[in-house]
């Protein structure tokens, strides 16, 4: 997907103006959020599995090479087949040429932010190859030619009676010409026109919540069910997973998995959750004739070993953008690319480049929450600072910030100065009138101004200079 | 986190205030608050003249260079005093929670950063944990909601004590948003680098302010109470804010913040 991250401030501009978006972020907002707080409260040893699943993590990261290997050595032992994609252009490629192999036509796939990420769909098309998207928040954004907004709910941003219309205008030539205005209707109008699409698909294309190197299995959780059918029906079950996904056992997928849906939807475990483990054995009643692993890399090696690896933990239950007030303000679409919200704006300038990127971690009030939540403890504040960091360094920060920061450190290491400065910002700003207690105005303010009042300081002086009278 | 003992340390005597550049500034009656609140629990304080600013505007632009000199600086200030003390949540977090790892190559001024970091502490915390105050003989006819600014209470878990100092405020309601602990859209440069966003943000916070019925919007640090009370005003809104500090102290007859001088 194209990034338009660049544009952040634009996009924001058109988020707070979109009444529909507004609707449904307020929803969000509460119901997210709530059922998380209930379910952790629910599981006493819940922060307890936090701090476990954040140990997996980082051993499986300190040893991703073995681990790796480890599930390679497994899945072709199972019969099936590993690929290596260290770029999103390789990872098309790849796909692209196993689809080929079967003269695919269409694949159904399950929802994959990773497939988002290489921008699969558009390469799938241009080849002539028809993907259908199988979740139904990802089958709506699809129909709309949208980007999701959100990594675990892509259509969150839309209204029921989006949906609707959606539906109306798409379906109605396969003979649905009813507006419905009920959800359950809704849903069973989409799982009907899908349903026979699981059935013509040549391939199935699924992503991964965890690679289990002991076992060479692929583990998925979806609430719909759609991946199941997207990954036994159709001949070839490809599997595309970002390299970080790989876990050593199912002893830690099980931990994982226990903070996964709690922290994501506040579910005790997702309605579906499925191993898939090689392609159709001998006796087996079902199950694709291939299996197919495409490991994408994309740049994440080379955050191993750096003070942003902690990133690399994030399992994408969504949680950090769920509490986020920033992304509860403007929504998934404007951070311009695949991954919104706090981790988001840690993972994007790593994808597409902290210059295409800069605006994402600066709009963060660093409020904290997204770790607060976070189910395997990254600290998500801290690695934004870092990107302020090299983004200073690399002198990416606006020229305005950074003389304003450059006059006021002049200051600020200079006391006595500093004394004298404030002595004068304390008459000046009295200049313009104490009389209301504040101003509705003011020169170099505007963006405070523009919505707030400005409070005048109180009278007599800084506190330094009326402490130095109090004690004389 | 907050550094609760399982036993009474032993009192801190020498107590250096870190007034915060905002109440230097803006609001010196929260320093003086904060003076006597001190005092009141036995403290002896004082007032380092050299102190200026803790460095989060430059922390959080990502100029560290800048940020570790005006660190070094506070740590040569405040060397000696038992404890040092902020009206701020946020600045008592850079000093006690951010300060050792800006030094992380530099071992003696590491072990300098995280002396002062043991010492350091946000003023209500340290009044209730350290000190064990329980109560405050102050008044203050009005019903108050209060707000969690967000690294007090995330960082340096500041939750229960403000309340229940308040508990014992002679004539005080406190009345509870829905949503206490979500930001306010202040964060420092953040509110004019994104004004539409924090804009958006302290929008719904006073709506959440307002539902309460509250007459008063009480808070620990002193930015985020001027955004509020600059979003509530422009608003029209009557409600006034408040520093937590001055109320506690039997000051909450001041002008509130954004309010004229009577008389």
């Amino acid at each position: 997907m194209e990034s338009t991250a660049h544009a952040f401030k634009e996009n924001v501009g058109h988020a707070l103006a979109d009444p529909n978006l507004q609707d449904s972020l307020a929803k969000l907002k509460v119901g997210f959020s709530e059922r998380r707080r209930q379910a952790a409260e629910r599981l006493p040893e819940f922060e307890a599995l936090r701090d476990r699943a954040r140990d997996i993590k980082n051993h499986t990261l300190a040893h991703l090479d073995f681990y790796l290997e480890e599930f390679e050595r497994k899945v072709i032992g199972l019969g099936g087949h590993v690929h290596w994609a260290p770029t999103a252009a390789d990872a098309r490629r790849i796909i692209a040429e196993l689809c080929q192999s079967v003269n695919a036509r269409t694949v159904a796939k399950s929802k994959s932010m990773v497939a988002e990420e290489i921008a699969l769909n558009e390469h799938l098309e241009a080849l002539g190859i028809a993907p259908i998207e199988t979740d139904l928040g990802e089958y709506i954004i699809q129909l709309r030619n949208e980007p999701p907004s959100h990594i675990i709910a892509p259509a969150v941003h839309l209204t029921k009676d989006q949906v609707a219309d959606t539906f109306l205008e798409h379906h109605a030539k396969l003979g649905f010409d009813k507006r419905l205005t009920e959800r359950n209707d809704l849903v069973a109008e989409a799982r009907y026109v899908l349903r026979q699409k699981f059935l013509d698909a040549d391939v199935g294309l699924t992503g991964a919540n965890f690679l289990v190197a002991e076992t060479g299995s692929s583990m998925l959780v979806t609430n719909e069910g759609n991946a199941d059918l997207s990954n036994t029906l159709p001949r070839m079950h490809i599997v595309l997973a970002s390299i970080e996904k790989v876990i050593p056992t199912l002893e830690d997928a099980a931990v994982l998995l226990r903070v996964l849906a709690r922290s994501a939807t506040g579910q005790e475990s997702s309605a579906y959750t499925t191993l898939n483990t090689g392609p159709k054995r001998p006796g087996d009643l079902d199950g694709p004739d291939q299996y197919h692993v495409v490991l994408l890399d994309n740049g994440r090696s080379s955050v191993l070993g750096t003070e942003m690896q902690e990133i690399l933990r994030c399992i994408r239950c969504g949680a950090c953008m769920n509490h986020c007030p920033v992304y509860g303000a403007v929504g998934g679409h404007a951070y311009g690319w695949v991954y919104p919200g706090p981790m988001g704006a840690v993972l994007t300038p790593q994808l597409v480049g902290v210059e295409e990127a800069s605006n994402l971690p600066n709009a963060s009030t660093f409020c904290g929450r997204c770790e607060s939540v976070c189910p395997v403890r990254i600290p998500l504040p801290k690695l934004m600072r870092h990107w302020r960091e090299r983004e200073f360094e690399k002198h990416l920060t606006p020229k305005a910030v950074r003389q304003g920061l450059a006059l006021w450190s002049f200051a600020a290491r200079r006391p006595a100065l500093y004394r004298r400065l404030t002595g004068i910002a304390n008459r000046v700003l009295a200049l313009f009138g104490r009389a209301d207690g504040r101003y509705r105005a003011l020169p170099l303010a505007g963006g405070w101004t523009r919505f707030r009042d400005f409070p005048a300081p109180q009278p007599g002086g800084t506190f330094h200079a009326r402490w130095a009278k109090r004690k004389a | 986190m907050s550094r609760s003992p399982s036993k009474p340390p032993a009192r801190p005597r020498r107590v250096a205030l870190f007034v915060t550049c905002l109440v230097d500034l803006f609001r010196p009656s929260v320093g003086f608050a904060a003076v006597k609140l001190l005092e009141e629990a036995g403290c002896t304080v004082e007032v380092p003249p050299l102190q200026v600013c803790c460095g989060q505007p430059a922390y959080n632009t990502g100029d560290r260079a800048t940020t570790r000199a005006i660190a070094a600086q506070v740590i040569d200030t405040f060397e000696g005093y038992d404890a040092v003390v902020a009206p701020s949540g946020s600045c008592g977090g850079m000093l006690s929670h951010h300060y050792p790892g800006l030094f992380d190559d530099d071992p003696a001024m590491k072990a300098r950063a995280e002396n002062l970091a043991g010492r350091s502490h946000e003023l209500i915390s340290f009044l209730v944990d350290v000190l064990g105050v329980k109560e405050v003989g102050a008044r203050y006819d009005g019903s108050v909601t209060y707000h969690d600014s967000c690294s007090g209470l995330r960082e340096l878990g500041v939750k229960a004590q403000p309340r229940n100092l308040l508990g014992s405020v002679q004539g005080l309601e406190l009345r509870e948003m829905k949503t206490p602990e979500v930001c306010c859209g202040f964060g420092g440069t953040f509110c004019v680098k994104y004004p539409e966003i924090s804009n958006a943000m302290v929008g719904e916070k006073s709506a959440d302010i307002s539902s309460t019925g509250a007459d008063t919007l009480l808070a620990g640090d002193l930015g985020c109470l001027m955004n509020m009370a600059g979003k509530l005003q422009r608003e029209g809104s009557a409600i006034r804010a408040r520093h937590v500090a001055e109320v506690l102290a039997g000051m909450g007859d001041l002008p509130a913040i954004g309010e004229p001088e009577r008389g």
